[in-house]
């Protein structure tokens, strides 16, 4: 079978859950290939073989964190070359992107980003892609050269398979353009104890309904009581109240969890952008006017206020 | 010290209109009224920051599209812009992001440029890819997502506020940058702005005049093919109920049918 090169979405080691559903996908079309860079192989290879990764290609050196995209975009240059792989995928984060659409030119590849399913076709993988704030579905395939395709987070469920996932040296030899950008300094952005948004099961956001960043304590306090992640329109970003990094929508994060609850949100189409392909959607919002309530599953017509920590007790007390 | 800006600015479907497919399956620019790409006039605004900061500079903006797109132009010469070129061909019809970068790699050689501007993604595409194809290209360093630039002593330096982490970054110029929606609110055009525009220059290149061949370009030239695209089927409006005090007990019971809960 065909080698599936898969680049390997990692914090030292800790592989994040995109990458397993990424050799999901990937064991559609082929033998899965990890390609893993920078400090954690070794943490990360039982994982990776757990999940189908048939080899292991590790590189560490310090041009992955002192320098942007550039050496990455080397490093699966050269796992290309010794692997000859009949696709090369990643998660759709925005780093993975420029690294996949960088290494697209260098191989004179067609690159296809944010699929969100991939099967295989006769003339190799075909992708299926949610386009114009997800009011249209594609299938597109890569006409030229070795396909490079991203895939958003939440496109599979990771499926465990195991696999001898051999752990083995990439040689990689830096060009001149790797040093580049030089990452001055890193800031990691602290835990919030939930879910990662883009990853989680259950989103539950707030907009400008929320009005202030004190009330949004009632948005968390109902997520908790859900295991979820807290999202934000950007109303809410601008006004301050929620930081960026949880903005849900085109500008924002995309999410597609089970279940997306809406609280205090118009459902403006760069929200609906963000959120549109959630499995269940719920509204809470006073106005019935409301355009969430064209998309909504389930609406409640309410003042959030007595409806979000109403609706956290009854969870709580049904789950207790 | 001369400083070249060049912005590279998208001409798009509005968002709030209908969009949709063409029949060859390319993005339909009939059936909506297009625009500047809101995420680029975020691009246009640094360039004119920074070029208030330093001396002897221009600010020229590119775009590649249909005749149209000249609209886009417009808006951004209305901005502040000093000028425009426009590359406009019938052999681009349906060119892909790689036939797109390529065409645009040309166009930013050809006008000179120490330092490439774009947004963080267009509001149709929205692949937020280009910029470091961009890079790849002209082989100079991407300094992308940017929330915050500084352009001084030759360097670019900004913050990327990442997926996992905060990041500060530095290269020399020349050098491609994008910025995202939070870099600092566009201007709005003001009427001594809109009237300069009228007379400012806008260059109107074609495929041979940047050496390219029609075959690298357009439908036929892109690397990758639409099979099918298909309307998602509206969401059937689920049942909406209106709060009386039973709200949250009724959305619950929907959780729990669901198995949410
Ligand atoms: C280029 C571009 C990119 C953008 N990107 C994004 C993006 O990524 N994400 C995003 O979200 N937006 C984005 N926007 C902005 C978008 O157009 C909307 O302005 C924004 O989504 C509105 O946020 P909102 O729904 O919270 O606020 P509003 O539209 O003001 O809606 C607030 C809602 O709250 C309801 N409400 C008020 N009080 C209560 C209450 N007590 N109880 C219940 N309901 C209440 C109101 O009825 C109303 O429906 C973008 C815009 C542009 C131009
Ligand atoms: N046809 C185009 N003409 C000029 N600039 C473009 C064009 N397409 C994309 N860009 C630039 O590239 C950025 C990212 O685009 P994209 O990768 O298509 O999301 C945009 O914000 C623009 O600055």
């Amino acid at each position: 079978m065909a080698d599936i090169l898969v680049h390997v979405d990692h914090a030292d080691g800790d592989v994040r859950k995109p990458t397993l559903e990424l050799l999901t996908l990937a064991r559609r079309l082929g033998d899965p290939v990890a390609v893993h860079l920078g400090p954690g192989a070794e943490a990360a290879a039982p994982v990776l073989a757990e999940h189908g990764a048939v080899r292991i290609l590790a590189a560490d050196a310090p041009e992955f964190t002192d320098y942007l995209v550039a050496p990455k975009v080397d490093a699966l240059a050269s796992a290309v070359d010794a692997v000859s792989p009949a696709a090369v995928l990643l998660a759709s984060s925005a780093e993975a992107k420029e690294i996949a659409a960088r290494l697209a030119v260098r191989l004179g590849s067609g690159l296809i980003t944010d699929a969100v399913d991939l099967t295989q076709g006769d003339e190799g993988p075909l992708a299926v892609q949610s386009v114009f704030a997800a009011e249209f579905t594609t299938v597109s395939r890569v006409t030229r050269g070795i396909p490079v395709i991203t895939v958003k987070p939440n496109s599979a469920a990771p499926e465990a398979a195991p696999a001898a996932g051999a752990l083995e040296e990439l040689a990689v030899s830096f060009g001149p353009l790797a040093t580049g950008t030089r990452v001055v300094s890193r800031e990691p952005r602290q835990s919030t104890g939930r879910p990662e948004l883009t990853e989680a099961a259950i989103v539950v956001s707030g907009g400008r309904g929320v009005n202030g960043a004190e009330n949004f304590a009632l948005i968390e306090a109902l997520a908790d009581s859900l295991g979820a992640a807290v999202g934000a329109s950007r109303a809410a970003v601008d006004a301050g109240w929620y930081p960026h990094s949880s903005q849900v929508g085109q500008t924002g994060k995309t999410v597609s969890p089970q279940l997306y609850i809406a609280t205090g949100i118009s459902g403006a189409i760069q929200h609906r952008a963000g959120m549109q392909t959630s499995k269940t959607i719920v509204a809470i919002n006073k106005d019935s006017e409301a355009p969430i309530f064209e998309l909504a599953d389930y609406g409640v017509v309410g003042d959030l206020f007595t409806v979000v920590p109403a609706l956290t007790d009854e969870i709580t007390s049904r789950t207790s | 010290m001369s400083l070249k800006i060049v912005v590279c600015v998208k001409y798009v479907p509005d968002a709030a209109g209908d969009r949709g497919f063409a029949e060859d399956l390319t993005t339909d620019r009939e059936a909506a009224d297009g625009l500047l790409s809101e995420l680029d006039e975020y691009a246009v605004e640094q360039a004119l920051r920074i070029a208030a900061e330093a001396d002897d500079t221009q600010v020229t903006v590119v775009t590649v599209g249909p005749d149209d797109a000249t609209d886009a132009l417009r808006k951004a010469l209305s901005m502040g812009a000093d000028k425009a070129v426009h590359v406009n061909d019938d052999d681009l019809h349906g060119t892909d992001v790689m036939g797109t970068s390529l065409v645009l790699a040309k166009a930013v050689e050809h006008i000179g440029y120490d330092l490439v501007l774009c947004g963080m993604a267009s509001t149709d595409g929205a692949m937020g890819v280009l910029p470091a194809l961009l890079a790849e290209r002209l082989a100079v360093p991407q300094v992308t997502l940017l929330s915050e630039v500084l352009v001084a002593d030759g360097k670019v330096a900004g913050r990327r506020d990442g997926d996992a982490a905060t990041e500060r970054l530095e290269a020399a110029l020349p050098a491609v940058v994008s910025v995202t929606d939070q870099s600092g609110e566009a201007r709005y055009p003001s009427f001594k702005g809109i009237m300069a525009a009228k007379k400012k220059p806008v260059e109107t290149l074609d495929l041979e005049d940047l050496d390219i061949e029609a075959e690298q370009v357009g439908l036929a030239g892109a690397w990758t093919a639409v099979d099918s695209a298909t309307e998602r089927p509206a969401r059937s409006a689920g049942q909406v109920v209106t709060d009386e005090g039973d709200g949250a007990k009724q959305l619950a019971a929907f959780l729990a049918e669901r198995k949410f809960i």
